[in-house]
């Protein structure tokens, strides 16, 4: 049984890392809780991180979290509010959070938003990817930051 | 460094927390309106595949057989108390049955009719119109003995990580429930409802199929209805509900 799923696991991460080339995960590297690098060296736009929170099938960071974004009827409270974290961490840590909370809390609900496909366990072959892209990313850590 | 301590602390203590909370049906978690809907037979959409269930267990088969035939018109002889034990572990069998793979085998071994597919919407029917002779009989499944290690499967299943998403079932179900996820309340996914009529398919859903659509939501390749991997899960998650009233049809998201 249990020999069952690691084999799926085996197989699933053999067709993810057949189907998706290397060039898709930015390399990144975290250091004192912090990736201080922008993803690929690559450049946030806050206006499109906002809408990227918002999208329900990008970051749809309301579904857990509260954020200063009026227009939307329904925040979720299964993450801390984002009010002012942008006052509470800086940019590096900011991206670390978003890239791959687990290297914070291990047992986090919070899924890590740009991680090697490799590591997923079942995914559907669609979707055997990063949930977000390293310019995705950059603009979603762009908009966290203006949240003082 | 420093970070790291009070998060593990929190997760301890919502762990803990989880570990010592009492199962309570989605029904709690249901808007009032749908609760009525629920309590009402006339209103609740589910009780259309009783009917469908309870004309199936009623009419022969091919062979002059029917489940009636055993078990009383209308499943009379039905003891609730044996609905509300499913999964059994069978010897014969050397391994877990459900209540629906269960009516199969009766079919199969006492009616001498084919086999059905899992979830075939025959199976489900039945499933739902017996289970539903049990509503109200406390969920009560023995994983002692031989039944632990399926319900160990099921129990590493609920708590493993899966697709895209990375989240596993415990994750919302049971660190997380009450909480709001954007539009919804997350419940303890308790299964005393199921078969139930779902409000997003607005239809009937057997638990496996309520599984699949899981498994879709956090991007993650399905295991088939009536595999392995999910009558394990089936196995722990009504043991995890040991003690809620059976529902059935519920009415649920």
């Amino acid at each position: 049984m249990v020999g069952l799923y690691r084999h799926s696991a085996w197989m699933i991460g053999l067709i993810a890392a057949a189907s998706v080339s290397a060039a898709d995960v930015a390399h990144w590297h975290a250091e004192g809780l912090a990736i201080a690098q922008p993803l690929d060296g690559l450049r946030g736009d806050a206006a499109r991180g906002r809408a990227l929170v918002i999208a329900r099938d990008k970051g749809n960071c309301l579904a857990c979290h509260q954020l200063p974004i009026p227009e939307e009827p329904s925040h979720g409270t299964v993450g801390p509010p984002l009010m002012g974290v942008g006052a509470r961490l800086n940019e590096g840590e900011l991206r670390l959070r978003v890239v791959d909370e687990k290297q914070v809390n291990p047992d986090s609900i919070m899924p890590s938003f740009h991680l090697d496909p490799a590591h997923l366990y079942r995914p559907r072959p669609d979707m055997a990817s990063t949930i977000l892209t390293a310019q995705e990313i950059e603009d979603i850590v762009a908009y966290l930051v203006t949240l003082r | 460094m420093s970070l790291r301590l009070p998060a593990i602390t929190l997760l301890t203590l919502l762990c803990g927390a989880a570990a010592a909370s009492e199962p309570r049906s989605g029904y709690d978690y249901l808007p009032e309106e749908f609760q009525a809907m629920q309590d009402d037979s006339f209103e609740n959409p589910g009780m259309f595949t009783v009917d469908q269930g309870r004309e199936l267990f009623n009419t022969a088969g091919d062979d002059g057989i029917s489940c009636a035939d055993c078990h009383g018109p209308d499943g009379e002889k039905l003891d609730p108390k044996r609905i509300a034990r499913y999964p059994i572990f069978s010897k014969r069998h050397g391994g877990p049955v459900t209540l629906q793979k269960q009516i199969d085998l009766c079919r199969e071994e006492r009616m001498n009719e084919f086999p059905l597919t899992y979830d075939d919407p025959s199976l489900v029917a039945l499933e739902t119109f017996v289970r539903h002779r049990a509503r109200g009989e406390p969920v009560n499944v023995d994983v002692s003995g031989p039944m632990r290690p399926h319900y160990e499967a099921g129990k590493r299943l609920f708590r493993t990580r899966i697709g895209q998403l990375q989240m596993a079932c415990y994750h919302c179900h049971d660190l997380y429930t009450g909480a709001n996820l954007r539009d919804q309340v997350l419940n303890q996914a308790q299964t005393n409802g199921f078969p139930t009529h779902r409000l997003l398919i607005q239809d009937i859903s057997s638990l496996h199929r309520k599984f699949r659509d899981c498994f879709a939501t956090l991007r993650a390749m399905p295991f088939q209805p009536g595999s392995e991997p999910y009558i394990d899960l089936e196995v722990y998650m009504n043991a995890r509900g040991n003690g809620l009233p059976i529902e059935t049809p519920g009415i649920r998201r």
